[in-house]
């Protein structure tokens, strides 16, 4: 079985804890095996690229060091600020000049240059949402309407991130629509939801992200679903500062796209961490649970008309 | 409106330091205004991010380096993603950072506050402890009421810690930061 370098960043085991677990759980589950990079550190997220590249490079670089010696296919992360500054740091060090500079900050040198990939990438790419599908043929997720939003930096620049389309990305549509999902054209899905700014600057945040709720929310959502720790914070975490910003109440879960393939490979709910989301994930699902409902009773109807109709000719 | 006198005030080794940093070229930009549609920020920017460009070119150093806008881009990459002429200019706003940053401009105080707490956590204990950042951050911006909302909504969670995660090589990671400080003396 291919090894996959697993990086869960900083949030993964904070904020974002339900991400990692139910990413784990979803890759155990659909045959990816992941070894955590031992003794992984900060990446140094957002803060370190405002200071200084080559530091920001550094940080990263340290586990790309450690990810060497695992001998995996490639660095996976759950998290797109990590991944980035994983990326921008291999890409940085296609230079030669840098790369030694980047070195002589590091205890362990980075030697050569692993491929950094997200896990939604190898979802999408090594597993694909054709086997997804045939796995689950009874599209557990069908009636669930859903704005998928990947945040501003999974796919961009797309020099960097090679992966996806970078004003359109899809990869996240087609696996929940492989779990019969009914994917939302969400027109904001590579819009920024504020960042890190929640606790400088909240009322950025709460404006940024408040036009994301509500776009959601026109489109006739249950729940919006994401891929990104930060994205999911500022939209759930904040929704109420982000309803009194636009004057309305907003009530939309905000699922990891791991939580939701999760609950269609039949995962308990307690590995996925349901109960973690602020917003109460129940409205969504019972609103998906009836839709269901209400077509497996149209079907008994229809078969039952067609059934009378037939005895009727007899 | 403020008028420039570009030829009394315009820095030429500004420029050509900013060019230096980034590894772009400031002149190729033809103010096509792409970069500040997308720009998600403008509305809390005291200068849009294309007319960054233009004071660049016109080596506006003071200007730019006590401006508000380079604190709160949020590197979302929208700007370099469609800029017309290839110019990464998320990278242009982080080198301006960069070196608002060392010559002591931080317009946006707490965004930078935030920051350097993030890097002071992550240098103490390898990785970032949350808790201990937001306590830090507090009791250096006397920011007690920032987010009192959300305290119930997410300590019920379990989610975040009291103690640090402390790995074993965070000796290493402190290397790290004191020897990117030496390359900066
Ligand atoms: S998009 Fe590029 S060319 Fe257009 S104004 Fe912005 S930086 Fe200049
Ligand atoms: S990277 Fe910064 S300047 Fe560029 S669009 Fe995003 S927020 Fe605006």
């Amino acid at each position: 079985m291919t090894k996959y370098a697993y990086y869960p960043g900083c949030s993964g085991q904070g904020t974002s804890q339900e991400y990692d677990s139910s990413t784990r759980a979803v890759c155990r589950a659909l045959g990816v095996n992941l070894v955590d990079i031992p003794d992984w550190s900060c990446c140094g997220s957002t803060p370190a690229h405002t200071v200084d590249h080559l530091l920001s490079s550094a940080l990263a670089a340290r586990n790309l060091a450690l990810a060497e010696d695992m001998d995996a296919a490639a660095v996976i992360t759950p998290c797109p600020s990590c991944l980035t500054n994983l990326k921008a740091a291999v890409h940085r060090m296609s230079d030669r000049e840098f790369r030694l500079q980047v070195n002589k900050l590091l205890d362990k040198p980075v030697d050569r240059s692993t491929p950094v990939k997200s896990v939604l990438q190898v979802l999408a790419e090594d597993v694909g949402s054709d086997a997804v599908a045939e796995m689950l043929p009874n599209k557990p997720l069908a009636g669930l309407k859903l704005a998928p939003y990947y945040g501003c930096i999974m796919n961009r620049p797309p020099e960097v991130m090679q992966f996806d389309d970078h004003e359109n990305p899809t990869a996240m549509d087609k696996l929940m629509a492989a779990l019969g999902a009914e994917v939302l054209p969400f027109p904001l899905k590579v819009e920024c939801c504020g960042a890190s700014f929640g606790i400088p600057r909240k009322d950025i945040v709460a404006k940024l992200s408040g036009k994301l709720l509500e776009a959601a929310a026109g489109l006739g959502a249950h729940a919006v679903v994401t891929a990104c720790p930060l994205c999911q914070m500022n939209l759930d975490l904040r929704q109420g500062q982000a309803s009194a910003a636009m004057g309305r109440k907003f009530q939309l879960p905000v699922f990891y796209y791991t939580q939701l393939l999760g609950l269609a490979l039949g995962i308990p709910q307690s590995e996925l961490g349901l109960s973690k989301l602020c917003v109460n994930p129940r409205l969504a699902l019972d609103a998906m649970y009836a839709a269901q409902a209400e077509k497996r009773e149209r079907e008994a109807k229809s078969e039952a008309d067609k059934q009378t109709l037939k005895a009727k000719a007899a | 409106m403020e008028v420039v006198d570009i030829h009394a005030s315009c820095d030429h080794e500004f420029i050509a330091q900013v060019e230096a940093e980034s590894e772009q070229k400031v002149r190729l930009c033809y103010q096509c205004g792409n970069c500040t549609a997308g720009c998600p920020y403008t509305f809390a920017y005291d200068i849009p991010v294309s007319q960054v460009m233009r004071l660049l070119q016109a080596g506006q150093k003071v200007r730019l380096l006590s401006c508000k806008s380079i604190w709160l881009c949020a590197t979302c990459e929208s700007c370099t993603t469609r800029c017309p002429n290839e110019i990464d200019v998320a990278r242009i706003m982080d080198v301006l950072r960069h070196m608002a940053r060392r010559e002591g401009y931080a317009t946006e105080k707490n965004v930078k506050t935030f920051w350097d707490t993030f890097l002071d956590s992550v240098e103490k204990h390898g990785r970032v402890f949350e808790m201990g950042l937001l306590a830090t951050y507090v009791a250096k911006t006397g920011r007690f009421w920032t987010d009192m909302d959300l305290g119930p909504k997410i300590l019920p969670k379990g989610k975040l810690s009291f103690k640090p995660h402390e790995i074993q090589g965070k000796d290493k990671v402190a290397e790290i930061f004191k020897r990117f400080r030496e390359t900066q003396q």
